[in-house]
């Protein structure tokens, strides 16, 4: 079981490192902000105050929630291949797939607990503010298991990344690219061409599935609830419906996976 | 049966041949430095027996098996060319994390810290280590487990002449249990006394394989022989002697091994003129670079 083994080194380098208490922290600061401050316009609204909660939450965890996992990933594989300590790992009885998932283990767990307390701090302030008689759980489940995936997903991009550029300088900065590309620049580039179409072809077909194929619109258009908050959230989650709850939910299943996959094959052909 | 058993293995990148043609077996218990310069191909032999590299073509065993095989993995201790480990780890961490990896008990770890001298550092964190004392937390790792086969890139590089002793002090007792060591090294001197048997690398390809005297005799390197005697005599001896005279009262002489003793002996016939007489062998350095500029082509 060497696999736990990899995982508790790399905890302890987390804990070390202070990524465990800096995300920890992060989540838990901007979640009750949000909640505290989210809270004030339900009377008049009249709904759910979780659900005002987790639609706050949900923008700012789609910027969070990556940029988590790819400053947890990005050194994985280029930090142990500079050091030198990956060719010496090669020499025990030890094998990538058990370096590979070891290391995932491990920085999925501490952003899982980082997003956990966050998501509890949100649900003990919102029952301090208004009790828990009225409160419907569905949409901080559904937050909490997507912020996984979305994790899951920019973990095994940062760990691509870091196999394959090989050296942590370069790591940081294309993580850093990828993230601004994903959360912002992507959506940026998808309005410009809405505009530019002007609700022709493009808007009615291809738009809705481009959208999905972004993780992090998928968690945001999963998380906001049209039908309920749509003054809230944004003017993208009418198109959401287009592709649908399916679109969503299978963008968030394959990204994980896929991301991981390349960072296997990146993994697998490093000579060290 | 052999530690390590290497036969005619190539090695190229490109047109580039790093290692061409190289046979080479070690013993168990038996302690060979590869020496060679920077480039000569000893990494890329050594990171072939670990598996890191596969073999072109010819024949790497390791205790019968393929390099890299879980059980070759496990009966092989290896020191990387400066390794440096994760700076926000303690020594100790560092140390028990490779225990669990070669399924030891984690009391393994704390009892080779204390062996490499390194019992009083073990708390504190890597990154505060000189690079000496993190090559002894990589000389630990290497030794955890009792491995079949040490392998050891560069071990005394960063290190001071007492730590260097220290370290072919563990050597020799790490051979002395049954290790198999195969250390590469390009700082000569101290491997005179401290090896069985010495292999020399240039190019890719191995020009010498032997113990130290039989190399020194198949070299043919002349032994350097300083007389010293007074102001007045030195030139009537260096006349006679056949050999030159340097700094006033000295001279100097070249013989080859099978004339030392005659010369030795007309060297004593001067009875009291004679104040000090300096034997010197042909060193490593000249031995290593008589086998490193023979052009392997003429060999």
């Amino acid at each position: 079981m060497h696999l736990l083994n990899v995982a508790r080194l790399e905890i302890l380098i987390a804990r070390r490192n202070m990524w465990v208490a800096t995300s920890v922290i992060l989540m838990s600061l901007f979640t009750i902000v949000l909640t505290l401050t989210g809270g004030a316009p339900t009377g008049t609204l009249g709904v759910d105050p979780l659900v005002v909660a987790v639609t706050s939450i949900t923008t700012l965890s789609v910027y969070l929630v990556p940029l988590i996992g790819l400053l947890l990933s990005f050194d994985a594989i280029a930090g142990e291949v500079e050091r030198g300590t990956l060719a010496l790992s090669l020499t025990y009885p030890l094998s990538r797939a058990e370096i590979l998932f070891g290391k995932f283990l491990a920085h999925f767990a501490v952003l899982g607990f980082a997003v956990a307390v966050g998501l509890g701090l949100t649900l003990a302030v919102t029952i301090w503010q208004y009790g828990a008689a009225d409160l419907s759980f569905a949409p901080l489940v559904r937050l909490f298991v997507t912020s996984l995936a979305l994790g899951a997903a920019f973990l095994g991009v940062g760990y691509a990344v870091s196999g394959f550029v090989r050296a942590p300088g370069v790591a940081s900065g294309v993580v850093i690219l990828i993230w601004l590309i994903c959360v912002v620049l992507y959506d940026i580039g998808l309005l410009g061409a809405l505009v530019a179409d002007d609700g022709g072809a493009f808007t009615k077909t291809l738009f809705p599935w481009l959208l999905v194929a972004n993780p992090a619109d998928a968690f945001r258009l999963i998380n906001m609830p049209a039908d309920t908050v749509v003054a809230l959230s944004s003017g993208l989650s009418a198109a959401g419906s287009v592709s649908g709850l399916a679109g969503q939910i299978a963008s968030l299943i394959i990204w994980p996976v896929l991301a991981i996959a390349l960072a296997w094959v990146a993994l697998a052909r490093l000579e060290p | 049966m052999t530690a390590l058993e290497i036969r005619n293995v190539c090695k190229s990148y490109g047109k580039l041949e790093t290692v061409c043609d190289v046979s080479l077996n070690i013993e168990a218990g038996e302690r060979v430095a590869l020496l060679g310069h920077n480039g000569a191909g000893k990494t890329t032999l050594m990171r072939m027996i670990l598996g890191l590299t596969p073999v072109q073509s010819g024949l790497i065993r390791v205790l019968g098996t393929a390099p890299g095989s879980r059980l070759a993995r496990a009966s092989i201790g290896f020191l990387p060319e400066s390794v440096a480990f994760h700076g926000a780890l303690t020594g100790r961490e560092q140390l028990r994390h490779f225990a669990r990896l070669k399924s030891l008990p984690v009391r393994a770890a704390d009892a080779f810290l204390e062996r490499v001298g390194m019992a009083d550092a073990a708390d504190r964190k890597i990154r505060t280590y000189s690079k000496g004392m993190r090559q002894r937390i990589g000389l630990a790792q290497a030794l955890l487990g009792a491995p079949k086969l040490a392998l050891l890139d560069e071990p005394t590089s960063g290190l001071d002449p007492i730590s260097r002793h220290e370290f072919y002090d563990i050597v020799a007792e790490l051979a002395n249990s049954g290790t198999a060591v195969l250390l590469s090294s390009h700082a000569l001197t101290e491997l005179e006394a401290r090896t069985d048997r010495i292999a020399i690398m240039s190019k890719g390809r191995l020009l010498a394989n032997d113990d130290l005297a039989s190399l020194r005799q198949s070299a043919r390197l002349p032994i350097r022989l300083k007389v010293t005697t007074t102001l007045a005599d030195a030139d009537r001896v260096a006349q006679e002697l056949g050999g030159a005279r340097i700094n006033g009262a000295s001279v100097t002489l070249t013989c080859h091994q099978d004339e030392k003793v005659a010369m030795l002996g007309q060297i004593t016939a001067f009875g009291a003129l004679i104040k000090d007489v300096d034997v010197t062998p042909g060193s490593l350095e000249e031995l290593y670079r008589h086998y490193s500029a023979a052009n392997p082509e003429d060999r």
